[in-house]
Order: structure tokens, then sequence, then C-alpha cells
């Protein structure tokens, strides 16, 4: 199987002076099959967003490449390559208030990708973003409107409507349902999961909610201070991690049941994810884990298969042997 | 020990038909319509709702926190240590709000004063509702910061609020709630603005401080799995009203209310299987400036009956200690409560 969006080693570090150095990504690898649902969760500060926006060219790559149907993109993009590339890959943001500009209308939000690619009379635009609003859930008569008269939950179909309306093959949700309340959250992933079955979308969902990423999707990775440490089908990952850091997440999930929430084991949940800020040598996670050893802290562990488990999943973990057919 | 606490039956807090509403340019927002609950000693009550339903206000009525104008309690009462808080003619508010009660909020960074150290801001509360000196203060400052599980408390005592991490500020604003082992702790989302693991941290912690001190707690949330993991009973709050009460075992197993069960499957949990889709609660609250005669929830209800617009529902108790503020339980009704729970779980 061929991936649609293949990732390898790519890194991101920001510079902030004095010598210092924000280690955000560090050589994380990732291939999506086309039509898969990849969720990426992590605590903030882990990197997972930043990830995310590297993959669809807002951040330069410090280094890594990604491919795209096989095409190398580039390291940094130009403004001609936002345009060639934007009608494949898009992103939908966290925040539905921060991501539509207030003094545009919903109609010029929505229609301005395909006003930028060109080729379509203002017309044609109009009646296409008419279509995406029903699309959405919303009607006519909110492409005359600002962001500001619409709910969050509004807000976010618009900012779905504005990634999708270029028909993209891949997306990118930056966290699309935090912001909002339960019964709405339940209808924007209803929304994606209608439009990913009727335009075959791919998707990387970046959540911190488990149970969510669980239940959208195909495969779930776990990301720790910039670096990769857990990936393998989402059912799999939830119900038996692997890592003591998707471990401890699974521990701190709260269920919405009583029973079993009386039932749970309690797993101390030790520190805070510590700054990025020059990290060294050895297992990012060494410092928390209660299962840590003297080799932790001086090699870095790498993702790889475990013997003894499906060979689907990955770890980096030195309290795992690597699988012998690796 | 208080009065309250050694009479195990009586509640600490008892609230009755509470009603707030706010001016505005646009007409008066009726945001709290007649809520009532009580929380016990050594229990936790949590207030369930999305945003919007009145949740935030009908604690911060009780604290006080309410600007007035433009806001306004037009009835009701809550009663603590005999003492009816949200009247207006209390001599000294201060003997109650952060002593007897005290209030976390839900972003720690902008409810503590950045200009002021950690450990002053803890003292600040002793010196005024306890008459300790400043040292005394600090002292004990000291003390409950290492309650809330801060290490190094004496140096984290004498750093600005900048140099603490989201999950160590709230830890900072728990010990300052807790700073005069108020007999209720009101929690305005405490967790929301944090991660899982931190907020793993801080509901044990606020379990762990409970069993020591036998504090009553308000948990404001709008997340069932953090009220599965830390309730005791749950109100449920839709459009300015509880339409459903109970322990926390009858609104998850037993619920009675449709809004509760539309909650309920609107979101997944451990067990939902893929191919069973989330089922939204489709459309959005009713205007509070003028909120409907009848049910609020009439026209999101999947089981709204002709009753339900017109007149308003009656708070039908369910079975003991199990309220539900719905037609749906009238004798008269055509469907009984079984046939609902059949119908949302067909």
């Amino acid at each position: 199987m061929t991936a649609l969006v293949d990732a390898r080693h790519v890194t991101k570090h920001f510079r902030i002076g004095r010598g210092q150095t924000v280690h955000a990504v560090d050589d994380v690898s990732l291939a999506i099959a086309e039509r898969e649902i990849v969720g990426l969760v992590g605590e903030s500060g882990s990197g997972k967003s930043t990830f995310g926006k590297t993959l669809v060219g807002l951040h330069e790559k410090t280094s890594g490449e990604v491919y795209f149907e096989g095409e190398r993109l580039p390291q940094r993009y130009r403004p001609a390559d936002f345009q060639r590339y934007s009608r494949r890959m898009q992103m939908i943001f966290q925040d539905p208030y921060s991501s539509l500009n207030p003094r545009m209308t919903v109609g010029e939000i929505i229609g301005e990708g395909v006003r930028l690619q060109g080729g379509s009379n203002s017309a044609a635009i109009r009646s296409e973003v008419d279509d995406w609003l029903e699309r959405v859930g919303l009607e006519r008569v909110h492409a005359a409107r600002y962001p500001h008269e619409l709910s969050g939950g509004q807000r976010q179909r618009v900012g779905i409507a504005r990634a999708l309306i270029l028909k993209p093959k891949f997306v990118v949700c930056d966290e699309p349902i935090s912001a909002l309340d339960v019964s709405v959250q339940a209808q924007i992933v209803r929304l994606l999961g209608e439009i990913k079955s009727s335009m075959g979308l791919t998707m990387l969902f970046i959540a911190h909610d488990l149970s969510m990423v669980r239940y959208l999707s195909d495969r779930m990775a776990v990301m720790y201070l910039g670096s990769m440490v857990e990936i393998g089908p989402s059912e799999a990952v939830y119900s038996q991690p692997l890592h003591p850091y998707t471990q401890m997440l699974v521990a701190s999930n709260p269920e919405p049941d009583p029973e079993s929430e009386r039932q749970r084991a309690t797993v101390p949940i030790a520190g805070e994810i510590p700054s990025p800020i020059n990290v060294g040598q050895g297992c990012r996670f060494a410092g928390r884990c209660p299962h840590v050893m003297d080799m932790c802290r001086s090699v870095t562990p790498e993702l790889r298969g475990a013997a003894g488990v499906e060979p689907d999943r990955r770890v980096a973990c030195h309290l795992y042997e690597p699988a012998t057919s690796d | 020990m208080t009065a309250s606490a050694a009479n195990p039956v009586a509640p600490v807090l008892d609230v009755k038909d509470l009603h707030v509403e706010f001016d505005t340019y646009g007409g008066i927002v009726k945001a709290v319509r007649g809520v009532s609950f009580d929380v016990h000693a050594g229990k936790t009550l949590a207030i369930v709702g999305e945003s919007g339903c009145g949740k935030s206000v009908t604690v911060q009525s009780i604290m006080g926190l309410i600007p007035m104008p433009p806001g306004r309690i037009t009835r009701g009462t809550a009663m603590l240590d005999g003492v009816d808080i949200v009247q207006q003619k209390i001599v000294n508010g201060r003997d109650i709000r952060g002593n007897r009660v005290g209030m976390i909020f839900q972003d720690p960074m902008s409810a503590l004063n950045p200009t002021m150290r950690v450990g002053d801001q803890i003292a600040e509360t002793l010196q005024v509702h306890r008459g300790y000196s400043k040292r005394q203060a600090f002292d004990r400052a000291v003390e409950v910061l290492t309650l809330a599980n801060i290490p190094e408390a004496d140096k984290r005592a004498r750093q600005y609020p900048f140099a603490f991490s989201g999950g160590m500020l709230q830890r900072a604003m728990i010990a300052i709630a807790i700073a005069c082992e108020p007999a209720v702790l009101i929690a305005d989302e405490p967790t929301t603005a944090l991660d899982v693991t931190i907020q793993a941290q801080i509901l044990d912690l606020l379990k762990d401080l409970q069993r020591r001190n036998g504090m009553a707690i308000v948990l404001i949330t709008h997340d069932l799995g953090v009220v599965a993991r830390m309730a005791d009973d749950v109100s449920v709050m839709y459009a300015g009203e509880i339409v459903e009460t109970g322990s926390v075992d009858d609104v998850f197993y037993r619920a009675a209310h449709p809004y509760t069960l539309g909650l309920k499957a609107a979101m997944p949990s451990s067990t939902t299987p893929k191919d069973q889709g989330l089922r939204p609660i489709e459309g959005t609250p009713p205007d509070l400036f003028a909120p409907p005669d009848g049910c609020g929830y009439f026209a999101r209800c999947p089981h709204a009956m002709r009753v339900c617009g017109p007149s308003h529902p009656p708070n039908v108790e369910v079975d003991p200690r199990h309220n539900a503020l719905c037609w749906l339980h009238h004798p008269d009704a055509p469907r009984t409560v079984s046939e609902l729970h059949r119908r949302v779980q067909a």
C-alpha cells in the first residue's frame, strides 16, 4: 500500500536566541495511507500542532522530507507552492474565533480559495459557496454575515467549508472540536464523517481527547516533547497501551461511566511536560517514567516494532525487546 | 468541625429557587430561572451543562461575584450556616465568602494577581478572614501550598504567577481557596484549561483534600468524564434550569430527562463501537431574552409532546432523590421512562 502522505524524519526547531533552540518536532516519521484517519494525541507542548502545520507547509522544515503522492514537497513553501498544494492539502484550525478574518464575510472567507486559484467568475464562486454552506449545515443567508455574528459551532463549520471547498485529498484537523460544547462536537464529528465518506478524504486528526480519537481514527499516534513514542491501531493503543506515557494518558482520561471510574486502577500521574528547549540525549519521558532505567537517560529509544506485540504497532521504549523479524 | 458537618442530615449549602437576570441593551436576560440544589459535607455535587446554560452564573451569584447592576438576584435563597448568603443585607459578606465558601476558577492565569507573589496572595485571605499577622499568614501559606502538592513550597511562595505552569497555578489557586478551611469549595471548570494528565492530578488533589477536611465540593463542568470520576450527585442544567438531579448512578444509568440522554449519546466512551454513530443534539438552546413558557428543551427534544410547548413541565421525583423536569413522567404521558430508554438505546 502506498502512502498518500509520507513524512520522513521531519524535524522542526525554532531558534529563540541566546543559543537556545526549541525542539518542537524531532525526527518524526509518519506515513498515512489514502482514506486513512490517523489521530495524533499528546499534551500541549508535545509538538503535535507544529507537526501538522509542518506537513502542510505552514512551517518550513528544519530537516526531513514530506512526500505527497510520491512527490517531494518543498522544504520551504513559496507563494506559488501554496497556490499549487492548497488544492490538495488543507488545514482546519482549532480556534474558530481567531482563525477567521473578522473583516471578511463568511462568503468571502469560504470563496477565497477558489478565487485565488483563478478560473472562476464571481457567480460560479458564489454558487459553489452556497453549495458548501448547505453541505456543512449552514444557510445561504450566512454568506453575508461576519464571523462575530456566528456561534462557535457555526464558525467551525465555516472553517471546514473553507478548507474543503478546494476538494483537497488530505486535511490536517488541528483540534477542530476542542473549543466546542459536547452536543456541538458530535455535530461536527458527524459532519466530518459524512464529508470523509463522500469525498474520500485522508485526515490527520490532532486532538487531546483520547476517547474521541479512539472513536474516530484508524490509527493513533502519540507524541511527547517533540518525538513520536507510539503508533498503532487506535483500539489496540487505547486498550493496551505499550509506552509508559501512553499508559499515563489513558489512565488520566476520564470515562463518562461512574462504574468504570470507581474500578479504575490508580496509576500515579507524575510530573509535568518539561521545557522543549535544548533537549538532550536519552528518552524524553525518562524524567516522569515510573519504569525508568539507566540506559533511558543516555540512549534515545527508536520507534520500532516490539517482540510479542502485533506487527502493526510501533513503540519507542527500551522496556520492549525489538521485534525479531524487524 | 462545623455545626453543619456535625449534623450529617442537613446540607451545608442549600440553594432554593434562585433567579438571576441581567439588564443588557438587548433586553433582560433571564440567565438562571429557579435553580435549587443542596450539597452535604464531604460530598461532591457536579453541575453539568453546556456554555450559556447558567451554571457559572449560579455559583457566581452565590459567591457574590455578579456585578450589580447589570445583574440582579430577583428571587431565591442560599442557606449556609443558617444565613442566607445571597441576601443583599448580609452585614459582612467576608465572613462567609472566601472564608466559609472558597472558589477556584477555570483560568488560573487570569484569576491570580500577576504583580503579587503567590504566597502573599494566599496570605492575604488569611489576614483578611482570620486576622493573622503577616508572618503567621505567610507561614500558613507555605503550609497550604504543601497541602496542594507544590514541591519546594517555601521557594514557590516567593515567586510570581508567571513562574508557575498552568497545573501549578491551579494548585496555587486551590491553596488560596482552602487556606481558611471552607465548608464548601466551589470549583468552576477547574480543569478545562489543563491537559488530561494534569487534570487527573488536580482532580485527585481535590478528592484527597476533601477526604482530609470533609468539605463539600460544588463542581461546575461540561465534561461527563470528570463528572463520572468526581461526583456523588449530579444536577444537569439547561437554559437556566436544573432539568435533572440525582445520584451519579441515577443520572448516568437511569437518566430521566431527554437532554441528559442526548448529552450521553453525543459523546463517545471507550466502549462506543466505531460503527455506531454519535448522535448530536440538533439545534441550539433557546434565547434567554424571552425564555419559553414551556420546556426549554422543547424545540430540540426528540420526545416532545404537544403539552411541552405551552406548559412548563413539572418537577417529578422519578425515584427517591432523583428528579426530572419533564412531562414524560406525568401519569398521563403516553410514554414511560423505560420506553424512553429503549428508544434511545435502539
